[in-house]
């Protein structure tokens, strides 16, 4: 098995394969999850720097309790103790961390492109967990093992993705993985929520309507309506958003039976779910997304910190 | 003591000269152009192989200076404009304080005249403290030498405003540059929205949000009969709206940039290069060949550079806060050369309308030509000199081109202003 990587950022990077030996070996570290003793020495030994510019808890939970099992040194750096707060550029920041001998950054910003200057400043390699409206690699592939782990396959899978795209940092990761794995993708939502050329992301084709689509559709993937982030108002109100593109009940009928519901979370209930779709128990996968979360970022940490085989060999 | 530049290929279509002449520069002006002057007495400058042109002037430069000196001063970007072969530049106000009193056109003036570079042109601001709300005090200014109003950095949000500094201001004379942005539209846009803006999910600046104040703008002079320059035009149509209202016969006028002519925004697709983080944005490949296609058939007036100075440690930060602006004004003659003599696109005499004649006439200022009585102010290049942008440092405090690291052909060798060297041999006296 050869794995050339040493950066997480651009999926695009990532072939077919590259996906599937990540999503393989998180398959073998699901054991580990699944164990009384949830520990592997695996990393033992490497020191990993969580750096999160921005407030994150889960994207931060999981990669801190996947870096746990896996024996690695974790040092968690930034929210309000940031040295940015003082002043300090995000390079002089990294100069500095380098100096402390780390094996890999794992960096949250909002600003786009800030792993990437990342990359510029540092022998250590790098995973992107979430830059601006950019990308979010480690979530894409978490859906990706969401989405196989129940079909089996991801080649010819049909994926609408139903909200905000324009504001998306899932969309820039996920959207091309999709088209990486063979997956057709299909984009719901009103103009005012798509970006400019959504095709240079990979999407198909776009719709404005979900009544339309949802009849088609494998996986349909709902993003939050982050309204804080939404100045100027792209749609009149919450109900009419939810009027037309809220996954409720009364449209349960229009999905085919085999049909599943993907959130990159946290939920808003009734807005673009309600709870009938979001706690089906056949249909929603939001917390599998959640698990398989901490499954891929331990394959992602051990495969970039030169892991040869499928991580259980200690 | 007289000076006999001997021996030039000499380009000057004001004059209508181009050829190789002899000129003898007397005190502050030229003396007499012919083909083989005699010395007597004067120094001789062989200038064989090379071209002499009326002096360039870049209409479009950030000093900095005041308050903002840790970016660049007076003293250092008057030196880049002698070094990039320029005669005078006009500065923007974009200072602090804001240019728009007499007072700091004054200083500005008194400054350039103690670095003795080149010449500086003050522009003042059109609204007190740029702000758009309210006329500036343009007569001060005009009194102590500015020549132009502009906003630049912003556009004049409202067309009311607009309407008002030009109908007060039009009996200055002076011509109005308008820096194109509708804000509501652009928001915080950072690069040209399309493909890229959308691959590096940085918010877009769309073509649009300047093609809307172009279009008001043209309208508001036709309105008020006001002269207006369209300044670091960027968009295909765009120009098309500045090619209309040239064919009406409105007072318009229009500059284009080296960069948004021979750079393009695929240039920032994985790099997210904040040197290449401008305002207006580089636009697409398609645009670029547009201006490039304007600066050919006449519809663009002057080529500007936008020099925009800023300290290191500005630009190395993430793209969104990072500064808008490069320099240019060390290489845009070479750029010049390069990718619009050297390929056909213009000859040396179009060259010399864009970079001298252009600029002079939009702002008003007395010409400059290569014959005798007209004041010495001169422009000699050697159009064979390969070399490298930034390989030998910049004397521009600021390093921040976008350029950096191109490869060019052609650079000034020795520059005059008003009979006095300012630039001997490529080195800055």
């Amino acid at each position: 098995m050869s794995f050339n990587h040493k950066h997480l950022i651009d999926i695009t990077e990532y072939s077919d394969t590259d996906i599937m030996t990540i999503l393989e070996t998180a398959k073998a570290f699901s054991a580990v999850n699944e164990r009384a003793i949830k520990k592997v020495p695996t990393l033992k030994g490497k020191t990993i720097v969580n750096m999160f510019n921005e407030p994150s808890t889960r994207t931060r939970s999981s990669f801190e309790l996947a870096e746990k099992r896996l024996s690695a040194d974790s040092l968690n750096f930034g929210g309000s103790s940031t040295s940015t707060v003082k002043g300090e550029s995000l390079i002089d920041t990294v100069m500095t961390l380098n100096s402390y001998k780390i094996d890999m950054v794992v960096v949250r910003d909002k600003h786009e492109g800030a792993p990437y200057i990342v990359t510029q400043h540092t022998p250590a390699a790098v995973i992107d967990a979430g830059d601006g409206k950019h990308g979010h690699p480690t979530q894409a592939l978490l859906d990706l093992y969401t989405i196989w782990q129940r079909f089996g396959h991801l080649d010819g899978l049909k994926v609408g993705i139903v909200g905000d795209i324009s504001h998306s940092r899932v969309c820039g990761s996920l959207i091309p993985a999709l088209k990486i794995v063979g997956a057709e993708v299909t984009l719901i939502a009103p103009g005012t929520l798509i970006p400019m050329n959504p095709e240079v992301l990979g999407a198909d084709r776009v719709s404005a309507s979900l009544d339309d689509v949802l009849p088609e559709l494998d996986v349909v993937y709902m993003l939050r309506i982050q309204r804080e982030r939404l100045e100027g108002a792209p749609f009149p109100s919450q109900r009419e958003y939810h009027m037309l593109y809220g996954l409720t009940e009364a449209r349960e009928r229009l999905m085919k039976p085999e049909a599943i519901v993907c959130h990159p979370g946290p939920i808003n209930r009734g807005v673009e779910l309600d709870s009938y779709m979001a706690d089906h128990p056949q249909r929603s996968v939001i917390l599998d997304q959640v698990y398989a979360g901490i499954c891929v970022r331990m394959a992602a940490l051990y495969l970039l910190l030169g892991g040869a085989d499928n991580g259980l060999a200690s | 003591m007289a000076l006999l530049l001997k021996g030039a290929h000499v380009v000057d279509p004001a004059a209508g000269l181009d050829g190789v002449l002899d000129v003898l520069i007397d005190g502050e002006r030229i003396a007499e152009v012919g083909e083989g002057l005699a010395a007597e007495g004067a120094d001789v400058l062989d200038l064989s192989g090379k071209y002499l042109v009326p002096g360039l002037v870049d209409m479009h430069v950030h000093l900095r200076d005041p308050g903002f000196e840790h970016k660049a001063t007076i003293e250092t970007e008057t030196r880049a404009a002698a070094k990039g072969g320029m005669t005078a530049v006009c500065s923007m106000p974009n200072t602090n304080p804001v240019t728009d009193n007499g007072t700091v056109v004054e200083y500005v003036r008194a400054c350039a005249e103690r670095a003795g570079h080149c010449r500086v042109l003050p522009s003042g601001a059109m609204t007190r403290g740029l702000k758009g709300e309210i006329i500036s005090e343009m007569g001060d200014m005009v009194a102590h030498g500015a020549v132009a109003f502009t906003d630049d950095g912003r556009g004049v949000q409202g067309a009311g405003m607009l309407r008002r500094c030009m109908d007060y201001g039009k009996m200055f004379g002076k011509v109005f540059m308008s820096h194109c942005q509708d804000e509501d539209l652009v928001g915080d846009g950072q690069i040209n929205e399309g493909p890229v803006s959308t691959k590096l999910g940085l918010a877009g600046w769309p073509a649009e949000g300047e093609e809307l104040q172009i279009l008001r703008d043209i309208q508001i002079a036709r309105l008020t009969g006001a002269k207006l320059h369209i300044q670091h035009i960027s968009t295909a149509r765009g120009l098309e709206a500045v090619r209309a209202a040239k064919a009406e016969g409105l007072p318009v006028t229009c500059e284009a940039t080296p960069h948004h002519m021979f750079l393009n925004d695929e240039c920032i697709d994985g790099t997210y290069d904040t040197r290449l983080k401008v305002n207006p944005p580089l636009r697409t490949a398609e645009d670029a060949a547009a201006i490039r296609a304007g600066v050919a058939d006449g519809t663009v007036d002057a080529i500007v550079t936008d020099h925009a100075p800023h300290a290191d440690w500005e630009k190395a930060r993430e793209f969104e806060y990072a500064p808008f602006g490069m320099t240019g004004i060390e290489c845009s003659l070479a750029l010049v050369i390069t990718n619009l003599v050297k390929t056909g696109v213009i000859d040396y005499g179009r060259m010399v309308e864009l970079m001298s004649i252009g600029p002079r006439r939009i702002l008003g200022v007395d010409p400059v030509s290569i014959q005798a009585g007209s004041v010495a102010d001169i422009t000699v290049f050697d159009p064979t000199i390969t070399w490298t942008v930034g390989a030998d440092g910049y004397e521009s405090k600021a390093r921040n081109c976008g350029f950096d690291g191109t490869e060019v052909t052609g650079r000034a060798t020795d520059v005059f202003v008003g009979g006095k060297q300012t630039l001997r041999d490529g080195v800055v006296l």
